[in-house]
């Protein structure tokens, strides 16, 4: 059975669930548990419910601390830039720290936040900066593109003995979908085609799926079949499944919210290099962020972000092997 | 061995004998940049002038309580009953290290003896310790911890977050201020805000309202009472103190930083090599904690020259076992280096 369910109340879902499975979770942030009505308050007391002051350096650090002493601590960090603060113990504590004493400790810990919001936030608040933490041995960074996935890797990372990056996207919010009932646990590192095709792959993740399925519809009614493949998780990343979708199509495109160079997409598109590229008929495609920071004002933000025509467009122009018409998708 | 109770002139001789141990390690790690060329690799930080300091506030600890210092980490698995060996082994980069030569001098960690593990990077280990504090009040444990960190550490932004977070939750920790004057190779007057307007670096307690004092850290018995009284707060679930525990380190920072094939070893005293201030070293020099705790000893509670030169001698019989078993114990397979990334 399932139901449907907004992508928020999924990632909602999944943390009330693994709370009341496992004493051991905890969940604590800025601006939560304000008040004795709040629901999760009420439901799991002020011990595994906190509310913490401005201060994400100790959020995260008492958060890998705990870890390492048998909680499974959850951080909410709101937005994905506010962990830039504390980038040391996200970066060069958590994932370091079982590998340094020699697998002697363990450090299941997730960092919640949202990225992408493109709403008028301008340049701090706006941002894709996943591809860091995906070049992290002993990170593991989790984007859904959709509620069932949002509940299921959600679940995932709770139960995950590592440091999860656990990013959703603000632009996804109100989503809705169909949720599976019960227990939901998506494994890491397994992609999801979210759309068969034979003539050319699209990768996308978290919004750019929404925006690469609307430009599957669109190119299908031109005869063109695309297949779009989620990774799920950018680390671990299942190339295998990517390469396995080039070999039937020969063609790719990469879509990515995330300026080119701080992209998943650079990432996969180094693996196709090397794993696919016999299958490759033309060269792969990268449609990403301009580089530029993100403009506040809509048309301007609007023109540097990968949007549904500009997937039209790449598609088109991959299997075509002409020219994109407008010189600014690169 | 830690001691619950720790009393009386047992407690003294215990006290002596751990701060002994640590001085022998540390002594032989830094003959063995001499000794044995190039068998320690990267950067190594001893802890010989804290030893009064490690050893008097360890000995108000229980025997599950959890200890978490910086890099200089050497002294703290000793007391609590590490194997030097194993120890000696992971500062030479062996495969019976500690950690099994995956960490080295600055990242030792024994989780069995509540020693989970220690950052490189200064200051971020305050928020871990602060962790463990929390998992200790959820899970109700019983435990408190034992964050130590040096001066240098109390300017860092994790050291103001994390200490505000304990005294707003109320966590059962005791921070450790470890005032050895240095932080690298700038003197604390040049950089701390307390100290340059003529006051004690616990002042800093008085920012998030708890109690914070200053103590000699030369003297076991008087970082001991003024630790076990924060500890005893700590442990009533009334919260964190900051105790200021000013010694002076003995050492260098650390072993000069060179590139390969250069060979490096311990310089000077920064008072010496970098301010020319060799008064000021010698004049610590006398107020050797060992020196000051042994002829205390000696006069004081009436331990036999013999008895005191046992103590010495069985310090040293197992810091040179140590050096022999690391030197002896195999490189680590490289085909492990694969492993422990993820659990």
């Amino acid at each position: 059975m399932a139901r449907e369910m907004m992508y928020a109340d999924a990632i909602a879902a999944a943390i009330t669930e693994e709370m009341q499975r496992d004493p051991n979770v905890i969940f604590y942030g800025q601006n939560m548990g304000m008040t004795e009505r709040d629901p999760m308050l009420k439901k799991f007391g002020k011990d595994r419910v906190r509310i913490t002051p401005i201060s994400e350096t100790a959020e995260t650090g008492i958060a890998i601390g705990a870890a390492m002493t048998g909680l499974r601590p959850i951080v909410e960090l709101w937005m994905s830039e506010f962990m830039l603060v504390a980038f040391d113990q996200i970066i060069n504590e958590a994932p370091r720290l079982r590998y340094m004493s020699g697998g002697q400790v363990k450090v299941p810990v997730v960092f919640k936040a949202g990225f992408g919001f493109a709403a008028g936030w301008a340049g701090q608040h706006s941002n894709c900066i996943y591809h860091t933490m995906m070049g992290i041995p002993g990170l593991k960074v989790a984007l859904p593109s959709t509620p069932a996935d949002a509940k299921g890797l959600m679940a995932a990372a709770i139960r995950d003995d590592n440091p999860v990056v656990y990013l959703h996207h603000y632009m996804l919010t109100l989503d809705k979908g169909e949720v599976p009932d019960g227990e939901y646990v998506i494994p890491f590192g397994v992609a999801d085609i979210k759309r068969s095709g034979s003539d050319i792959t699209l990768v996308a993740t978290a919004w750019m799926v929404k925006k690469s399925l609307a430009a599957a519809e669109r190119l299908a009614k031109e005869g063109i079949s695309v297949e779009v493949i989620d990774p799920r998780t950018v680390a671990p990343l299942d190339v295998q499944t990517i390469v396995n979708s080039v070999k039937k199509t020969g063609h790719l495109v990469l879509v990515d919210q995330a300026p080119r160079h701080s992209s998943a997409a650079v990432i996969i598109a180094g693996e196709i290099a090397e794993q696919g590229f016999k299958h490759l008929k033309a060269p792969v495609r990268m449609i990403t962020a301009m580089d530029t920071p993100v403009p506040f004002s809509e048309p301007l933000e609007n023109f540097v972000l990968p949007d549904e025509h500009k997937i039209i467009q790449a598609v088109r122009s991959v299997l075509t092997g002409q020219p994109v018409s407008s010189a600014l998708t690169a | 061995m830690p001691k619950k109770e720790c009393v009386g002139n047992e407690c003294l001789i215990w006290m002596f004998t751990q701060m002994v141990r640590i001085r022998e390690f540390e002594e032989a790690v830094k003959r063995a940049f001499i000794e044995h060329p190039g068998v320690i690799r990267g950067h190594t930080h001893l802890g010989d002038g804290a030893e009064a300091s490690i050893v008097g506030a360890l000995s108000t600890r229980n025997s599950t309580d959890v200890v978490m210092p910086s890099y200089r980490c050497h002294g703290y698995p000793i007391v609590l009953g590490t194997p030097m060996r194993n120890i000696m082994a992971e500062v030479f980069g062996r495969k019976d290290g500690l950690c099994k030569g995956f960490g080295g001098s600055m990242h030792l960690a024994d989780p069995a003896r509540y020693f989970p593990g220690t950052s490189g990077i200064i200051g971020q280990s305050i928020a871990h310790a602060t962790g463990a504090a929390l998992s200790a009040q959820v899970k109700k444990t019983g435990q408190i911890v034992y964050c130590f960190f040096g001066d240098g550490a109390s300017k860092q932004g994790a050291f103001f977050e994390s200490v505000n977070m304990a005294a707003v939750w109320k966590l059962p920790i005791v921070y450790v201020l470890e005032n050895n004057q240095y932080q690298a190779y700038t003197h604390v007057g040049l950089e701390d805000a307390n100290c340059i307007a003529g006051d004690p670096l616990s002042k800093k307690a008085e920012a998030f309202s708890i109690p914070g004092v200053t103590v000699d850290g030369t003297d076991p018995v008087k970082v001991s009472e003024a630790v076990g009284k924060a500890a005893e707060r700590a442990r009533a679930g009334e919260g964190p103190s900051l105790v200021e525990s000013k010694f002076y380190r003995l050492s260098a920072h650390g072993n000069v930083i060179t590139v390969p094939p250069l060979p490096t070893q311990f310089p000077e005293h920064e008072a010496i090599a970098v301010y020319g201030n060799k008064a000021e070293f010698q004049e610590w020099q006398k107020k050797d904690p060992i020196v000051q705790f042994r002829s205390r000893l000696v006069r004081e509670v009436g331990l036999a020259e013999d008895d005191v030169k046992g103590i010495e001698q069985v310090a040293r019989a197992e810091v040179a076992d140590a050096v022999q078993f690391a030197l002896a114990s195999p490189y680590p397979d490289p085909q492990q280096a694969g492993n422990y990334v993820y659990a």
